[in-house]
């Protein structure tokens, strides 16, 4: 049994085919990355595997359970999702925004304990915005919001965690500690991440499979060695690449 | 506990509010006439103004209020739109219609009331089956929906009013802008607004959380949907009752949520029953004002809404943290 997997899943938004029956696998410890060019449905894709929008055909299961038959609470335990953008109508506190991560967690009239405050300030530790519990989120810098929502992604602490450009507006300092600290959760804590990035290097860097959209329906996947080729990445881009001998391996580079 | 000092303030702010009406009039009552009046002793006169006349209008303005300021809030967070009030989506226009139709009918009391309630009703459940007429009910089909109802229903009011004759104008136009005279038993309000209010109370974890967007709200595990329904649903309940018991009484449920966000509250689940007390205290002084500034003349009490509620709040947004929350 797989922590999650979707079999023969298709996927479309407007006229673009994300994917044709794709079978796809996440395990505990697994770190995904979907790779694409722009428009190809990745967002989409994620938002699909999150449950918040139809497939067009096809299952997706959480541990052996059809996600359509979970109540939205359930999913929510499980599955998390930082998303590229947020609405700001009525902005609240950084300590509320991240507190909201334990809603899936809580009775329908239970307060926030203690303990859910305590996970909070330890989540706001680990992505350095402790100092800023009363900040309003809409003070905040594009970089410092990002790691705001990796921080409600952690006090929600499902075991599957999907992150749409998590790397987005932060200096290289805070995308390599955040992709740390990610990884690390998922070695020690037995969590799935799964990404959408567009920096090739970063994701070989970091992730041990990986899943192409190719805007067509088709896709590849499978470990760096198999999918990181020149073949497969210039087609994905549509752009010629070199490539040069990296402290990590091999470093991608626009041709 | 800072939530439980502010409860405690506006349940202050209210009794003294109530207090003050039940003092202010022509017949000149004085505290301890109140106090005579209030402890069963107190002359016959006294005892009959406040027990009959300035009680019962005192609570039909503090339930008007409160209904209001919570619809209001709740309006606010279902369309996640700071600009939001009671009446935006076309509620308030169907209640106006309704009642003017049975004014003109020579319809007074029971009949008007239920008319206006009619009216709210069918423009809510109009607005409701029009915005999810295709299946999907996304916000800004739903405010586009009800901003147009509500149009609509304002050229039918006018047309209403042209055809009235000369000596009904005033009761109307009385009414368009909220009266509180015609308010004789709040019991049914205050039944509606404890019940929605409790209820509204209940999910507000839900409401914090669905002012972050939808899809955030549906990844944190909120069934969107029924959220969305259940928020028109009662804020339509509640609105139709307040207009019901006493007009379209403007600006009360468009600012009263405003200042307690001002003042740095946030949280639905102290900002709901907060704006209940601001809203009804706000509306015992508004009216009391109203039947005593011109007596024996009496105002339409949403004059003096807005006439109390503009300068205190530009005094507040002047001067309280701005809407993204740094101090000034």
């Amino acid at each position: 049994m797989h922590l999650f997997e979707t079999s023969r899943l298709s996927v479309s938004i407007g006229n673009t085919r994300v994917c044709d029956a794709l079978d796809f696998s996440i395990d505990a410890g697994d770190r995904c990355c979907i790779l694409g060019r722009n428009g190809t449905g990745k967002t989409t894709l994620l938002h699909t595997l999150a449950g918040l929008r139809p497939a067009l055909a096809g299952d997706i299961k959480l541990r052996d359970q059809s996600l359509q038959q979970l109540p939205r609470k359930t999913i929510a335990q499980h599955i998390g999702l930082l998303f590229q953008d947020h609405t700001d109508a009525f902005p609240a506190s950084v300590i509320e925004t991240v507190l909201s991560g334990r809603h899936p967690w809580m009775g329908p009239l239970q307060w926030e304990s203690e303990q859910d405050v305590a996970m909070a300030r330890t989540a706001l530790r680990a992505v350095g915005l402790d100092d800023m519990e009363q900040r309003i989120v809409t003070t905040l810098s594009g970089g410092e919001r990002r790691r705001l929502g990796i921080a409600c992604l952690l006090t929600q602490n499902p075991q599957l965690q999907l992150l749409d450009e998590p790397t987005n507006h932060l200096d290289i300092h805070h995308q390599i500690s955040m992709l740390e600290l990610l990884q690390q959760q998922a070695q020690h804590d037995h969590k799935a991440l799964l990404f959408v990035m567009h920096d090739i290097n970063l994701a070989s860097r970091y992730c041990n499979r990986f899943l192409l959209l190719f805007g067509d329906g088709e896709t590849a996947q499978g470990s760096a060695a198999e999918v990181l080729t020149h073949t497969h990445l210039e087609r994905l881009y549509r752009h010629p690449l070199q490539t040069v001998a990296g402290p990590h391996g091999t470093l991608w580079l626009p041709g | 506990m800072r939530a439980l000092t502010l409860l405690a303030l506006l349940l202050l702010l209210t009794l003294a509010s109530l207090l003050i009406s039940l003092v202010s009039g022509s017949v000149s009552i004085g505290w301890n006439g109140l106090l005579a009046v209030l402890s069963g002793g107190g002359d016959a006169l006294a005892t009959q103004v406040i027990m009959e006349l300035r009680g019962p209008r005192a609570v039909a303005a503090f339930t008007t209020g409160a209904l209001l300021s919570v619809a209001g809030a709740l309006m606010q967070v279902l369309l996640r739109n700071p600009l939001a009030d009671p009446y935006v989506l076309g509620v308030s226009g169907g209640a106006a219609t309704g009642a003017l139709l049975a004014l003109l009918l020579g319809l007074g009391g029971l009949g008007l009331h239920s008319a206006a309630f009619c009216g709210a009703l069918l423009s809510m459940l109009l607005v409701f089956g029009l915005s999810h007429g295709s299946g999907n009910w996304t916000t800004s089909r739903l405010l586009l929906t009800g901003v147009v109802i509500a149009a609509g229903w304002g050229a039918v009011i006018g047309f209403l009013l042209a055809l009235s004759p000369d000596q009904g104008l005033r009761g109307m136009l009385f009414w368009l802008m909220g009266d509180l005279s015609y308010a004789s038993s709040p019991a049914s309000g205050l039944l509606v607004l404890v019940t929605g209010l409790l209820l509204a109370i209940a999910t507000g974890r839900s409401l914090n959380i669905f002012t972050q967007g939808e899809q955030t709200a549906a990844a944190l595990g909120i069934s969107v949907v029924p959220l969305r329904r259940f928020i028109y649903l009662l804020a339509s309940l509640l609105t139709a009752t307040a207009v019901t018991l006493a007009g379209s009484i403007g600006f009360v449920g468009l600012i009263v949520p405003h200042m307690l966000r001002l003042a740095g509250v946030r949280d639905h689940r102290l900002l709901l029953p907060a704006a209940a007390l601001l809203g009804g205290s706000l509306l015992i002084i508004a009216d009391t004002l109203a039947r005593t500034l011109l007596a024996p003349r009496q105002l339409p009490v949403g004059i003096l809404t807005a006439l109390v509620g503009v300068p205190l709040f530009l005094l507040l947004l002047h001067h309280g943290r701005n809407v993204h929350g740094e101090a000034r």
